[in-house]
């Protein structure tokens, strides 16, 4: 948290003009300079406040330190994760996708009215996230094909992510398929009294691969120059269309997986679930350190920027005085700080 | 940002088939719909010197969303968006209740209007901020207001500790569910305000100045146009807008519940500005089209109710519509229809129907219509109206 105060403490004063060579024009120099070549910086911002932010917790309340309630982060957070890297794709190719909320809901919705009808599990799953990788794909190929904008192609999808689950159940549908109440309930046991969850190890999974994906082929590198700038994109070759359509298929897919990990998680599909969580994803995303506009940013980014939206909501109910709605403020203020500091290091030479 | 279509290309498009045309054709469609399948829809009766009905109804209820797409409108012609009118409104609601409520004196019209003031004056605040955020910072406009977005609702239920409140004010309660000569003062409040805006922007330079700075900020600032003021103004009048709609939708169910108003109203507001065909991308603007954006959306929603259905299905005609009017607005389409048109100059109207390529997707429009006709419930939307305190909560498909 020091590291940012201080940023934007004193960056914004010599902005505008530059008459002496003061202690507020070097950091901004500074914070100019850093930003040049990685968005690794962002990234290590992100992680410096996660450890800053736990670290408070465990010197403020004393059960704060133990083991269990760091990887409860990753255990509660599972399904935001995997739909924090969908939302990352997406943004790094200079859109936005306002239906991954929906389309969790939606997944959850339809999983329980499936396995209620008797469904194999494994179908289900398949069915699943199939129906989420064809939104998806559906969206992008709207936003690519016919040159609307990503914010209104998603929030049409939202409406109809939604107004689909109301047309399959209104009311909420329990889950107690074998294989579902399995996997939710049984823990991997680690050393030290510890255990994770199978969601966890899936969101890894989802990390890794995306990781893999971004850095290590020639369709990661793609998504990277289109957010850079699409048209030298397709002056280059590449292939702008199919990857901007893959991108929106991927955060379906992405979104579709976490609605599963969400209903494992809460055992139960309905139409109301996940209201919002877009926007949870959209700010781990941001707070993770990628740029809105595109072009930079990391998955791993995304990962520290869930588990400080993790770490937030834990050092509230841990609080026990502070009301609920304390955590939408610090999320909001955070989103400013690292909005405004991205701002900074990125602003263009007057 | 997508690219717009060149000028001229534009100016022979405005003339056969603007968005603004395929708007009121789709209300239109939705108005014909409501005549053939529920034919009281369009009855009018006057009751204690009150006009009521379903049309009314849908007016009366359009008013808080049209009153902020209005600002959202000229938001959007600077190329910019608000994400956080929700948020305002709920805020300014919060405010107001909450002052009304813990005032000694909580029927008093003194009391109202320090209510009203400090709310408006909030939501003026809130404007600049973020105005300042976009113009001064010059952090992107959705993420600038995404913060708003997100730490507004906190701020509201911080305002009223979480809780539901409720009072009753004759004076504020006008606001909700107060008529003047006939109409719903909600009515002829966004009437006014829309006037006052086309008057200011279309019989001023104002609206040219505000399209200068949509379409390129740099160049309108290197051509005089004071575009760092005129950027920060819109956000303060957007703000503005959603307070005073906070006020009616707060006082029209007499509670101020900072969770739930005004949810969704922000998308429901951009949604009506884009389905008049004003661009994401700035520049252009028609305050005709997001009216009409505005009344489809609400006529969709009262056809829907009226017709018996539950409004969970609004959600998702209003995705159908949506998809089915950005499809005609699609340049890519727009600009094939354009070609066939011009092939067929000779014996196509303005208004050609969806040639057969655009496949399934562009049918939508005429799902509603395709509904089986359900049996029409007698008019409970103009019962709804005569007793504002209860219902509305339902009926405004933004709250849902």
């Amino acid at each position: 948290m020091t590291a940012t105060e201080t940023d934007t403490g004193a960056a914004p004063a010599p902005a505008p003009e530059r008459p002496t060579r003061s202690a507020g024009k070097a950091a901004y120099a500074w914070l100019r300079r850093t930003d040049t070549g990685s968005s690794t910086f962002s990234v290590a911002v992100t992680a410096v406040l996660l450890v800053v932010l736990f670290g408070a917790g465990t010197l403020r309340y004393e059960n704060f330190g133990y083991p269990q309630v760091a990887l409860n982060l990753l255990v509660d957070n599972a399904h935001l994760i995997v739909l924090a890297v969908g939302m990352t794709f997406v943004i790094l190719t200079g859109g936005i996708d306002l239906s991954s909320g929906a389309v969790v809901a939606l997944s959850t919705v339809i999983a329980a009215s499936l396995l209620e009808k008797g469904w194999a599990a494994p179908l289900v799953i398949v069915l699943v996230l199939a129906v989420g990788t064809l939104l998806g794909w559906a969206m992008g190929a709207a936003v690519h094909h016919l040159q609307l904008q990503p914010f209104i192609v998603t929030l049409a999808g939202m409406f109809l992510a939604r107004g689909l689950c109301f047309v399959i159940s209104e009311p909420s549908i329990p889950i107690r398929d074998d294989l579902f109440t399995g996997l939710a309930q049984d823990v991997i046991e680690l050393p030290g009294n510890t255990y994770l969850t199978y969601g966890v190890v899936i969101a890894l999974v989802v990390v890794a691969v995306a990781v893999y994906v971004l850095h290590r082929t020639r369709f990661g590198r793609t998504v990277y120059a289109i957010g850079g700038n699409e048209q030298s994109a397709g002056l280059m070759g590449l292939a702008v269309g199919r990857t901007k359509v893959a991108v929106y298929a991927i955060s379906g897919f992405c979104s579709a997986l976490g609605g599963l990990l969400f209903s494992l998680y809460i055992l139960s599909g309905w139409s109301l679930h996940a209201i919002g969580m877009e926007l949870d994803a959209i700010a781990a995303v941001v707070i993770g350190g990628t740029l809105l506009t595109g072009g930079s940013g990391l998955v791993v980014g995304s990962l520290l920027g869930v588990l400080v939206l993790g770490t937030i909501q834990s050092l509230i109910s841990f609080d026990g005085g502070l009301s609920s709605w304390w955590t939408k403020i610090t999320i909001g203020v955070l989103l400013l700080v690292f909005v405004v500091v991205q701002r900074l290091s990125t602003r263009s030479k007057p | 940002m997508p690219e717009t279509p060149t000028d001229q290309r534009h100016r022979r498009r405005l003339d056969t088939s603007s968005p603004v045309v395929w708007a009121a054709a789709a209300l239109l469609v939705l108005l014909v719909f409501n005549a053939v399948v529920n034919p009281g829809f369009f009855s009018l009766r006057i009751q204690d010197g009150h006009l009521f009905g379903s049309p009314v109804d849908v007016l009366k209820n359009v008013a808080p969303t049209l009153l902020i797409a209005v600002g959202m409108t000229l938001v959007i012609a600077t190329r910019g968006i608000d994400l956080s009118v929700g948020a305002v409104l709920a805020i300014s609601g919060a405010v107001s209740f909450t002052i009304i409520d813990g005032s000694p004196d909580p029927t008093s019209a003194g009391t109202a209007a320090v209510a009203i003031g400090t709310a408006l004056a909030v939501g003026l605040v809130l404007g600049a901020w973020n105005g300042f955020l976009v113009s001064v910072v010059g952090i992107q406009p959705i993420i600038a207001t995404l913060v708003l977005m997100t730490a507004g609702r906190g701020l509201a239920m911080l305002v009223t500790d979480g809780q539901i409140i409720t009072a009753e004010n004759p004076a504020f309660d006008w606001l909700g569910g107060g008529f003047v000569l006939g109409l719903p003062a909600q009515v002829v409040l966004t009437l006014l305000v829309l006037l006052v805006v086309a008057a200011l922007t279309r019989r001023t330079a104002l609206g040219t100045l505000i399209e200068a700075v949509g379409t390129n900020p740099e160049a309108a600032r290197l051509a005089g146009v004071r575009s760092r003021s005129i950027t920060w103004t819109v956000y303060v009048f957007v703000a503005f807008t959603a307070a005073v709609a906070g006020l009616m939708t707060n006082a029209n169910v007499s509670a101020a519940d900072a969770n739930r108003a005004g949810l969704f109203i922000e998308l429901d507001a951009i949604l009506a500005v884009v389905i008049g065909g004003t661009s994401l991308a700035g520049g252009r603007y028609s305050l005709t089209g997001t009216v009409l954006g505005a009344l489809i959306l609400q006529t969709l929603t009262t056809t829907t109710l009226t017709m018996g259905l539950p409004d969970e299905y609004v959600r998702l005609f209003k995705a159908v519509v949506i998809i089915a009017v950005f499809l005609l607005q699609a340049p890519r389409i727009r600009a094939a229809l354009g070609r066939r048109r011009r092939s067929a100059r000779t014996t196509t109207s303005p208004a050609v129907p969806l040639p057969p390529t655009t496949g399934d997707d562009a049918r939508p429009l005429s799902p509603t219509a395709t509904e089986p006709a359900t049996v029409p419930t007698t008019e409970p939307a103009g019962e709804r109206t005569a007793e504002p305190a209860t219902a509305s909560t339902t009926d405004q498909g933004a709250l849902r």
